[in-house]
Order: structure tokens, then C-alpha cells, then sequence
């Protein structure tokens, strides 16, 4: 790119095309990471309201779902755009494609964070019960994994990508606790089924949230070094 | 110019062809008029506003601050303080790539200027207040406080005041019942029970007049934190006589002390004995009933006198060893409460031995026992 001046005129008028590419992409990445930090605080909320019951945090987390609906069409038309008009080759190319398969998978991070916020009211009894309790240590790796994962992607930082990617296994063991726990509650306390079947869901959307930041993480290796990591860490 | 006419003047009457005079004498004044015309001024140089980016950025690039300038929608400076919190790559990014928190995103699309308290900002847990200055319709100055450690601060001020109130009322709360008992139906409550009753009355007191003692102990210590201890003290003589003062006269018979020489440290002699007290009051209680407490004054190193207080009880688990210090913590609460612990101990321990400039060290093997390591340092003008 040509030197810049601080009016902001390129002084190599054929470097033209490359600063508008430039700018499309740089707006594109600011896009995603918008779309990341909605995605984020949407799961801490979701917990929160979990577990002390706040329904109108809740129905401010079902709301912000809309906006990051907004973002992901708004990220589909520009990478549509660039790839139309700009034709990206090689590093170009594959950063606008994650960046299309980032958005969808941040999208449904979004998703099961609504989903949770949705169960809020269908628990009942909640001072009292339980299973709740096993639900924060999971929801705090689930998000620590998402904020890690963005950082990754804003980074491109193809290390940060593989430890968010072996931090999974955690999710997917306290998944299985959480899961062996409930249902022996179940067992115990038949009139709270249906209770602790919301906590069941719960616990299985966190650890899809989990699976979803694996997955952008493999996509941020990708776009960062144009390989997807070895398998020994997935 | 004149020089110029002569000459050509001259030149024309010795016969030389006047047309080639006639050009020479155009080409010479022509030069001449050229030469004497000052030249254009250069065309002025392009208006500059009153700073430059490279001047901003040396401005701000070592302020202790996270200070960061932003070019419409991207990071076009940001000095060391930021790059350490946000990392290198969010230079000529996208803004919202270095702010995604929706807070700071909302902020950072308004038109005027603000401030936002964001959370999660680096890192999940951390808390900065972002400032953010309007300077045209371009630039922007963005400058981030960090507000992680006040919270944690205020938080730790509120856990405090909420685990002492509560430690205060456990030991209230059964004086306060059993006395109702004995003014209700004290009468037909048999001599024995009442006995019990009244015992139980005594020993709640004395741990609530231990634990507000020890509160005041630490208050104090904590007050006195930043001022240097003056008094010489010799260790030896102060750690038989506040061990032996521990053990009570019924538990003597368990300490051994082992001392190669006497060490003389600069320090303050009230807190020292306190420190060796709530140590070994601490071994006899947790060790092995009947079991030796040792405790051993030596000097490893030049400038350093190493106390040492050893018990044979069952050992502290390993998760347990950073938190021992901290207030109101216990392994075992039931076990503590009923041993009259009032969890202050090894925190009065820790800021005596900070005030001192010291080094504490907790090593623990389960099964086998605790040692408690304290090494002071000498003062060499004694």
C-alpha cells in the first residue's frame, strides 16, 4: 500500500483496488467481532439469569439474538460482495470464506444462548434446587472458550486457536458429569423431572457452544496458516 | 545588462555580422532578465493540522495508560500500555475488532463523546472504564482505565465485613439460646445439664472474645504495615518464653526447641511473640495429641534468621496450601470451631511477618505433618 498521508489520500493511485479490498476486509473482520461480543455477553447473561432466575435479563438476551441475525446477513452480503467484485486469491480468499463460516457458527452460538434464556421460567423451585448448581463451572469454560476463540480469530493466532480447541475435551467431560448427576437426581426426586430435564438441555447447549468455538477455531487455523490443525488436539 | 550593450555595441562596428550580434544580444539579456526575476515561491506546503500521527504516537507511547487513537473506523495508534492489554494485531484493524464488547461497540458509534464501563475486556474477568474522545469528525482518542483490581478490592472489603458480622453472631447466637433456656425454665433443667449449658456459655465468650481480640490484632497489624519496625529483638529468648506462653503449662512438655545461636532482628517485639504464639498454638492444635512441636531458630544465611515450627499431625492437603492465609479460611471449619479457631490466625501471621520484611513458607506432607517456615531478615548493625 502506498504511503499514507495523514489526509488520507494513497499517493500510488494503482494501489487503488488494493486499498478498497483492504477496507472491505477490515470491515468485515470489525463485522465478525461485533457479532462475537454480542455472541459472547449473550452466554454470560443467559447463565446469569439461569441461575438466579432473571427473566427480564432473559428476555434481553432472546432480543439481542435479532441483531446478531442482523450481523450474520450483513457479513453474507459483503463477503458476497468481495468475492464477486474483488476476486480474492490465495491468503485473501480463505479469510473472506472463514470469515462466511464464522459468521454462521457465531450465529448459532447465539442460538443455544437464546435457548437458555428461553428454559429460565421453566425452572421450578429454584432456591432449592440442585442441579443448578453444576451449571456454572461449565458455563464459565464454555464462555472462556468463546472469548478465547475471538481473541484467536481477532489475533490470528493459530497457537490461541489449538488451546481453545483442547479445552473441549473439559466441556465435553463436565457434560458427561452433569448429565450421570442429573439423572440420578431424577432418580431421587421424580417430581423435579421436569426441572431437571431443562437442566439436561441447558447442560447440552453449552457443550454445543463448545463444539461451535472448536469449530471456529479450526477455521481461524485455517485462515491463519491454511492448514486445519493436526488431529491429535481435536 | 549595460556590459551586455557595450559589448554588442562594440561587436557590431568591428564588422561582425549584426545578426548574429542582434542574437547574442537577445540570448545574453534574456538570461540576464531571467536570472534578476526572483523565482515563483514554491508552491506552499499541503496544510498540515497542528499535530502529525508520528508526534501523537511518540507522545502517548509511553504513558503508563492505554491510549488509543482511532482513524474513522480503525486503530491508527496505540501506544504500549494498550498493545500489552488488546495485542499487537489491532493496529490498522477494524475498532470493533480491538472492542467487541457490544458496551464499547454502542460507544464507539456514538457521534459524541463518552465513557463505558466494559467487562471482559481482555481478558474474561477483568473490568476497564473506556474513555472516549471526539477530536473531528475522523479521529478519536480512546484511553482505558483499568478498574479489575478496585472491584476486586471492594469485593474483598465486602467479604470481609460479611465473614466477620457472621463469625460474630455463630458464637451470639448460642449464648444468646442457651441463656434464654436457662431464664425460661431454668428451674427444672437438672444441676448436670445445667452445667453443660453453662460451660457451653463460657467457651462461645472466649472465642468471641478471641476473635474480637484477634480482629484487633490484625486492624492493627494491617495499620502498621507500612511503617518499619525499630526495636532490636533477640529471637531466642522471645520464642521460648511466647511458645511456652502458648503451650500453657498443661502442654508444656510438648514443645521442643532447638536453637544453634541467638539472632538478633531489627522488628517489633509485641508482633514477634504474637507470630510465634498464633504458630505453635496452631501446631498443638492441628498436630497429633500428644505429639512434639518443634521449633527451631536458625541462621542458613548470612543476613537471614530462619524460624521454623514443625507438628506431626495429619498434614494440610496441597489445594489447600495457597489460601491459608487468608482470612476466615479453614480445611476443616467444624474442626476449627471446635479447637476455638477463629481462622485469623495465620492471617495476623502474614502481615506480621510482611510488616517485617520477611518470607513465609507453609510446606505440608499429608500424613506426615506441617512445617511452618519464617525467615527474617538480620539486622547486620547489631
Amino acid at each position: 500500500m502506498g504511503r499514507k498521508y495523514y489526509d488520507g489520500t494513497v499517493q500510488v493511485m494503482a494501489e487503488h483496488t488494493v486499498k478498497a479490498f483492504d477496507e472491505d476486509i477490515t470491515r468485515l473482520r470489525g463485522l465478525i467481532a461485533e457479532m462475537g461480543g454480542l455472541a459472547e455477553m449473550s452466554i454470560q447473561e443467559a447463565l446469569d439469569a439461569m441461575i438466579n432466575g432473571d427473566e427480564e435479563l432473559a428476555a434481553g438476551v432472546v432480543a439481542r439474538d435479532k441483531k446478531i441475525d442482523v450481523l450474520e446477513a450483513e457479513v453474507d452480503k459483503l463477503a458476497v460482495r468481495i468475492i464477486a467484485l474483488r476476486a480474492p486469491m490465495a491468503d485473501d480468499l480463505r479469510e473472506v470464506i472463514a470469515a462466511l463460516k464464522i459468521a454462521g457458527v457465531v450465529e448459532r452460538i447465539g442460538d443455544y444462548s437464546k435457548n437458555i434464556a428461553k428454559r429460565v421460567d421453566r425452572i421450578e423451585g429454584r432456591k432449592h434446587f440442585e442441579p443448578l448448581t453444576l451449571l456454572p463451572a461449565m458455563g464459565e469454560i464454555a464462555a472462556e472458550m468463546v472469548h478465547d476463540v475471538l481473541t484467536a480469530y481477532a489475533a490470528r493466532d493459530p497457537v490461541l486457536a489449538r488451546e481453545v480447541i483442547a479445552t473441549d475435551n473439559k466441556v465435553d467431560a463436565f457434560y458427561n458429569s452433569i448429565f450421570r448427576n442429573v439423572v440420578s437426581f431424577m432418580v431421587e426426586n421424580p417430581a423435579t423431572i421436569s426441572s431437571a430435564a431443562q437442566i439436561l438441555f441447558v447442560a447440552r447447549n453449552l457443550e454445543r457452544i463448545g463444539d461451535h468455538a472448536t469449530n471456529v477455531a479450526e477455521m481461524v487455523h485455517f485462515a491463519a496458516t491454511g492448514n486445519y490443525p493436526p488431529d491429535e488436539d481435536r | 545588462m549595460v556590459i551586455a550593450l557595450i559589448a554588442c555595441g562594440v561587436m557590431a562596428i568591428s564588422g561582425i555580422n549584426p545578426w548574429l550580434v542582434l542574437v547574442l544580444l537577445v540570448v545574453w539579456s534574456g538570461s540576464l532578465i531571467l536570472a534578476a526575476v526572483t523565482p515563483p515561491p514554491a508552491a506552499p506546503p499541503p496544510r498540515r493540522s497542528a499535530f502529525s500521527e508520528a508526534s501523537i504516537s511518540e507522545l502517548i507511547e509511553h504513558s503508563s495508560t492505554p491510549l488509543l487513537m482511532t482513524n474513522r473506523n480503525r486503530v491508527s495508534i496505540a501506544n504500549e500500555a494498550a498493545r500489552r492489554v488488546l495485542g499487537n494485531h489491532i493496529i490498522d484493524q477494524d475498532v470493533r475488532v480491538a472492542f467487541r464488547h457490544p458496551e464499547a461497540v454502542a460507544l464507539l458509534q456514538r457521534d459524541g463523546p463518552g465513557s463505558a464501563t466494559i467487562h471482559g475486556l481482555a481478558r474474561r474477568k477483568d473490568i476497564y472504564l473506556m474513555n472516549r474522545q471526539v477530536m473531528d469528525e475522523r479521529f478519536a482518542i480512546i484511553e482505558l482505565v483499568n478498574q479489575t483490581t478496585e472491584a476486586q478490592v471492594s469485593r474483598a472489603h465486602t467479604d470481609f465485613v460479611a465473614n466477620a458480622s457472621h463469625e460474630l453472631r455463630t458464637p451470639l447466637a448460642s449464648i444468646i439460646g442457651y441463656v434464654e433456656t436457662l431464664q425460661d425454665d431454668g428451674d427444672s433443667v437438672p444441676q448436670a445439664t445445667r452445667k453443660k449449658f453453662l460451660d457451653t456459655i463460657q467457651a462461645e465468650a472466649t472465642r468471641l472474645q478471641s476473635l474480637v481480640s484477634d480482629l484487633m490484632s490484625l486492624s492493627r497489624v494491617e495499620a502498621e504495615k507500612h511503617e518499619e519496625p525499630d526495636e532490636q529483638v533477640a529471637l531466642k529468648q522471645l520464642i521460648e518464653t511466647a511458645a511456652r506462653d502458648a503451650a500453657g503449662l498443661e502442654r508444656n512438655a510438648q514443645i521442643a526447641f532447638d536453637c544453634t545461636e541467638d539472632v538478633v532482628v531489627q522488628g517489633d517485639e509485641r508482633q514477634l511473640e504474637q507470630l510465634v504464639r498464633n504458630l505453635v498454638d496452631n501446631a498443638l492444635k492441628y498436630g497429633a495429641p500428644g505429639a512434639v512441636v518443634s521449633i527451631s531458630l536458625d541462621r542458613p544465611e548470612a543476613n537471614r534468621a530462619r524460624l521454623r515450627v514443625t507438628d506431626q499431625g495429619e498434614g494440610i492437603a496441597p489445594e489447600h496450601l495457597p489460601f491459608l492465609t487468608r482470612r476466615f479460611y479453614r480445611t476443616d471449619p467444624g474442626r476449627s470451631r471446635a479447637y476455638g479457631g477463629t481462622g485469623l490466625g495465620l492471617a495476623i501471621v502474614k502481615h506480621i511477618v510482611e510488616r517485617h520484611r520477611g518470607l513465609l513458607d507453609i510446606s505440608s506432607e499429608l500424613g506426615r505433618g506441617t512445617t511452618v517456615e519464617i525467615r527474617l531478615p538480620i539486622s547486620l548493625s547489631a
